[in-house]
Parts: C-alpha cells; structure tokens; sequence
C-alpha cells in the first residue's frame, strides 16, 4: 500500500448562507485556502472528489456548477459521491492507491438551511415502510436516545455530559456555530424539545463546506514536517430497517475499528450529530477513557451537511500537523442513527501505515 | 437591499416503484386490514417483513399474520411535525412490537402530550379510512384504553378494529395483490442566487443585460458566474452587455410538450451577445422559422416595462435587426 497523508484543510461553518446552493461562493476561498497551504496550483492536483446532493440544493446538477470552482480547462479527473466529504476522501485514497495519482483535493459542501433538513432527510429511508410516514432525522434519534435510557445504557445526565463538553471546547473552535458550556446541571434544567432529547443534544442545521488535500509519500513530506498518515481507513453499513437494529449499538461502527488499528490513538473526533450517539460511538471503538474525544466541539457544535464527517478528519489531523498528538481518530457517519460509519487513523509516522 | 435575491421553489415527485414479492404480500396484508410479518432463519418474525433473510440471505417466504395489538418499545415526541407526517399536531412516533412479531415496526402513535405515552405500553393498530395497500394503511397506534380508563386489551371501538371486506360479495371481484406503490414527494425549498445571479436579475428588471469579466482570461460569461469555469478565478467586474448578437446555433421545435407555451413551429437560439463570451438560449420571433440562420444578427424584443421582474422573460423574444450577417470566424470560438 502506498503512504498517503491528509496534507491540507478548510473548512467554513454558517447558520444560514445567503447565496446559491451550488456553493462555488464558498469553494472559491476554500480552495485558495488548500493551495495557500500546500504551495500547489489546482494543475498539482491529481484527483478531484466531491460530495453533496441536489436533494439538499433543490436542484439539477448541483455539484456541476461547483466545478466551476475548479477550472477545468484543461480537463481535470473528476468524481462526486452523493456522501459527507469523509467518503469523497475514502474515494480518492483508493484512487491515489491505485498509483493512477499522487495527490488529491476532495470538497463537499450543503445548504442545509435551503430545505428543513430533518424533513428531507427521509428520503434516504425504505421508500415503502417509512419514507411515507416522513420520520424526520430528530424523532429516529430521539427513539434511538429511548431505547438506551430505557435499558440503562446511557442516561440524560450522560447525555448532558457530552453536550456541556463539546460546547465548552467549541468556545476555542472559530467555525463552531453553537459554544458555550455551562454545566451538566444548567444543560439538564433546559426543556426537553423532542422527548427525550434537549435541543442541546442535537447538532444544529448549519450550511457550510470543507475542503481536505491528500498526497502520496515525498509529496506529503514536500507540504508538511509532520504529515497526517493515513494508517488506517474502513467503512461499513448496517441495514437500512430500523426495527431489526439494536439501536443502542452500532455494529458497522465497531465492525470499521475493528478493521484498525486504534492502539495508542490519544485523541478521537467522533461525528455524532446527536449527543447520544458519541456514547454509542466511544463504546463501539473501544475508545480509553484517557482519549480525548472532540476538541474541536463535535458536530453538536456545528453538523454542515456533507461536510460535517469529513471535518471531523480534518480536525484529527490538524493536531497532528500542529504535534498536538501523536495518533489519532476521526470517525463520520452517514444514514439515519448511525447506519453507517467511516473510521480513519491517521500518525504522525508512516511506521502504522499498514492497512 | 438583500445580498442575494431569493425565491421559494417546490420540487416535486411521484416516485413509482414496483415492491416486488415480499414487500407486496405485506401491503396487500395492510390493504385487506392485516398485518403480516416474516419469518427469518432464526425463528423471528419481522414487521415489515425483510425481502432477504439477514444470516442465510435467502429470500423471505414464510409469512405470518401477528395481532393489530402491541407493545411500545421505544418512542419519541414529536413537538413541531414536518409536512406530510401523519399528524400535523404534535404527536409520538414509536416503535411498536405487535403481538405475536419479534421486531418492531415504526408507526406514528395519536397522543397530544409526552406524558399520554411510555415505553411498555399498549397500543393497537387503528386503520385508515381508505386502503390502498401503503404502510399509511395504518394511520397510526393509538392506545389501548378501556372504558373505566385502564388499559386493556379489549379490542374497543369498532374504529379500531380490521375492517374486513364482505369476503362472500367481493370474492370474484376480489382485487388483484399490490405489486406497486406510488409515494408523492413534494420539498420546499428557499432559493437564492449567487450574488452575481442577483446582480443580473436585478438588471433585468431596470432593462439591462449584465455579466461578469473573468480578471484571468477576461472572459464575458452571461448570465453571470461566481467563478470562471474555465480556471476557477472569482469573477470580479461587473459588464454591461449589448443587447444585440449572433446567432450562434439554433433549432426548429417542430414536436409539441406539455406546457409548451409557443405554437410549433419555432425557433430556439444561441445568442452570442455583443461584449459576451458565453451565449444565451432565446426565443427567435419576427422571421420565418426556415430562414433563420448561424450568423443571422438579431436584437432583444423586451416586454412592456410594467410587466419586468427579475426574470430572463422580460426580453419577450429576439428578432432579425437586418444587419449582413456575422462573419463566421467572430463567433467560431463560441459555439
């Protein structure tokens, strides 16, 4: 396997964004961003991978337009998944592996205020049992936070735990659009919103994009003293049906860590839009007590759609640019209450980097 | 003045979708007031029944009818319900294990307040008015009450209870198994424009035609874009555009479509506008179809003033302005 690094980063975080959900407004200066960062042209990129949806655009061809971003003359390699920048990321790392590139900038980005998200959110459902009922995102996480109060796996207070955490350390965070921790006390004299679930416990809407540079060995040391390796990647998928899960566990999430190699990792960016999913998630990784889980505040501190996995890989590895750490984790997840889940590991050295 | 101009717009759909064996023998259960499950190689019997076994990954063929009565196992409230939901008040949705299934099904459940439902408690099914054999055949849960107030699993109020055809008078004309569905999707959106696009619309709507110059390859691109696309440069300067130009290519639409607004035959232009690099698509009125041609110089036709918004349908059309023809080579490198 080819050594292949996250070597770049950008990301911007809004509640609302007034412009056109092709997003090209807010790629531009994400881009110049990446190759300020990097030293590169967009010529230097081998490989280009973005994710979004019309679906969330409200129109045809959404993630055309945004190449306009690029510059595509001459003619660029360029791919799209309808998945959160981590899976556009997942696709050029096999790219790079196949020796066809040696470097890549993948992008995603969503207008999730465009729409009311939770709403179209159903569509990507069992379109004959549940997409005609409508469940929105917020009520599949509420029985999901149930189903774990009720057997005792997790309670309100840990909930809270989480959220006073993740809005504490989101104070440090320029792009979190929600901070402000207080105390598990003040988060639980709140009113419950969706019973059992606080507003608080669920990431906020927010509109945005993100940018992620990779680079295959020399090339990756040419950008950064300490390269962010990728020394593990896997994702897996649990059914679609929501009755036939345990949906106090998450098995393709376990399934993905167990495909790693997480010994030693010393920070964890865990993508769980929903307070008790970093529970779930924690559990699921096997993640020690001593991990430090979301420095950056989490998605509970800012979710944009699309992109709000792949920040999470972004974060993990701006502290090992920064030495911050040594080993870490970032972890995305995508479908409704953590269907499906992406794990990377990314070090400082390419002695991990065996997967 | 608003940055960007923004619209709402509804992108609708009716998806149909055929349900295949084992999906249409639970719908067709719903239809005829019943509730089928199937059963996996492990013994479970699964509400909706999975097309596939989940360990053997056979196809599902056992089916089992389990009771409309069942047990709450999880639920949520939901305080602002979205559109098309089963209520438009606030209510529960909840995961329901039927008696007699060992998986549960996710349905709406009709209280008005979180403290009307718990986990563990007793629901039945209540069916829709009308069945059409969808999983909203099933209008939703209610609880299972009885008349001194406590719960209890007398079937109750006819409402509640399987409405079964009068199988002696339909049974020749007994309906055929549901073997599709169709599920209407409508969203809702709030469009907005690029800050260029905005600029451009708005220019419309005084009579003016507005671009954007590309600062690297100084390219004219209209209706205006946010970067170049051709080396992805912020497009910067703001250009007014002649509202005369070249027909670059064309076609006759002979072949009538729904919603078609002009009586075939007519023609659909390129027009290259002069100080533009990018043409646009329009109307060409005020010749015969057949004697339009590549070259042919036209003008914008606009609408009466009182009728502008911020459209592209204020120029009502283009027509010949009887200049010679454009030579070939001053719009070769834009078709």
């Amino acid at each position: 396997m080819r050594d292949v690094a996250v070597v770049g980063f950008a990301q911007r975080q809004m509640e609302v964004f007034d412009g056109s959900p092709t997003c090209v407004e807010l790629l531009v200066p994400l881009f110049a961003e990446c190759y300020e960062q990097t030293g590169w042209t967009r010529r230097d990129i081998g490989f280009w991978c973005s994710g979004s949806s019309d679906y969330l655009a409200g129109r045809s061809f959404s993630f055309v337009s945004a190449v306009d971003a690029i510059g595509v003359i001459p003619p660029v390699n360029e791919s799209h998944v309808e998945m959160d920048l981590a899976w556009a990321m997942y696709e050029a790392w096999l790219k790079i592996q196949t020796g066809e590139v040696d470097t890549a900038l993948v992008y995603a980005f969503g207008k999730a205020s465009a729409s009311v998200l939770r709403r179209s959110l159903a569509l990507q459902l069992d379109p004959y049992t549940m997409t005609p009922l409508w469940p929105d995102t917020v009520s599949l996480a509420g029985l999901q936070a149930r189903a774990g109060i009720d057997a005792g796996v997790w309670d309100e207070r840990a909930m809270a735990e989480v959220a006073n955490r993740s809005l504490t350390d989101a104070e440090k965070n320029e792009y979190a659009i929600r901070k402000g921790g207080s105390s598990v006390e003040e988060l639980l004299s709140r009113p419950v919103y969706a019973d059992p679930l606080r507003k608080h416990d669920c990431s906020p809407v927010t509109d945005g994009a993100a940018a992620i540079v990779l680079a295959a060995g020399d090339q990756a040391r040419e950008v950064r003293d300490r390269p962010a390796w990728i020394e593990g990647l896997a994702h897996n998928i649990d059914p679609i049906s929501i009755g036939t899960r345990d949906l106090t566990r998450a098995p393709s999430a376990a399934r993905a860590a167990a495909a790693v190699d997480l010994d030693g990792v010393e920070l964890a960016e865990l993508h769980a839009p929903f307070s008790h999913q970093e529970l779930i998630l924690r559990r699921e990784l096997g993640l020690a007590d001593d991990v430090r889980v979301n420095p950056s505040g989490g998605a509970l501190t800012g979710n944009p759609m699309f992109s709000g996995g792949g920040i999470r890989i972004g974060e993990a590895a701006s502290r090992i640019w920064s030495g911050e750490v040594g080993r870490a984790v970032a972890h995305a997840t995508s479908g409704p209450a953590l269907q499906q889940n992406l794990v990377c590991v990314l070090g400082s050295t390419t002695e991990g980097a065996s997967n | 003045m608003a940055r960007t101009l923004s619209a709402p717009v509804t992108v609708a759909f009716d998806y149909t979708r055929s349900t295949g064996p084992v999906l249409g023998r639970f719908l067709t259960g719903l239809r005829d007031g019943k509730v089928l499950g199937g059963r996996t190689s492990e013994g479970r019997v699964v509400v909706p029944p999975p097309e596939f076994d989940p360990v053997t990954h056979a196809a599902i063929d056992e089916f089992v009818e389990v009771a409309p009565t069942g047990t709450v196992t999880s639920w949520t409230w939901v305080p602002e319900p979205v559109k098309d939901q089963p209520f438009d008040r606030p209510f529960a949705f909840a995961l329901v294990t039927l008696d007699g299934a060992d998986a549960p099904l996710l349905h709406a459940l009709d209280v008005t307040a979180p403290d009307q439902v718990s986990t563990g408690m007793r629901v039945r099914v209540r069916w829709a008015d009308e069945r059409v054999g969808a999983i909203t055949d099933i209008a939703c849960f209610e609880p299972v009450v009885g008349l001194d107030g406590v719960e209890s699993d007398d079937p109750g109020p006819d409402r509640a209870r399987p409405q079964p055809r009068n199988e002696a008078a339909t049974e020749r004309s007994r309906p055929t198994d549901v073997s599709g569905v169709v599920t209407p999707v409508s969203l809702d959106y709030l469009y907005a424009a690029s800050p260029e696009e905005s600029a451009f619309y708005r220019g419309l709507n005084e009579g003016r035609i507005l671009g954007q110059r590309c600062p690297s390859c100084q390219k004219v691109y209209v209706p205006p874009r946010s970067a170049c696309p051709s080396d992805g440069t912020p497009t910067a300067e703001e250009v007014e555009v002649s509202q005369t130009g070249t027909i670059t290519t064309f076609c006759i639409v002979n072949v009538p479509f729904l919603g078609q607004k002009i009586t075939p035959p007519y023609v659909s232009a390129y027009v290259l506008l002069d100080g533009a690099d990018i043409a646009v698509l329009h109307l060409i009125l005020g010749v015969e179809a057949s004697e339009v041609r590549m070259g042919m110089r036209v003008e914008a036709v606009w609408k009466p003033e009182e009728e502008w918004q911020y459209s592209l349908e204020n120029i009502d059309h283009f027509e010949p302005t009887g200049e010679p023809d454009a030579d070939y080579e001053s719009y070769r490198h834009h078709l």
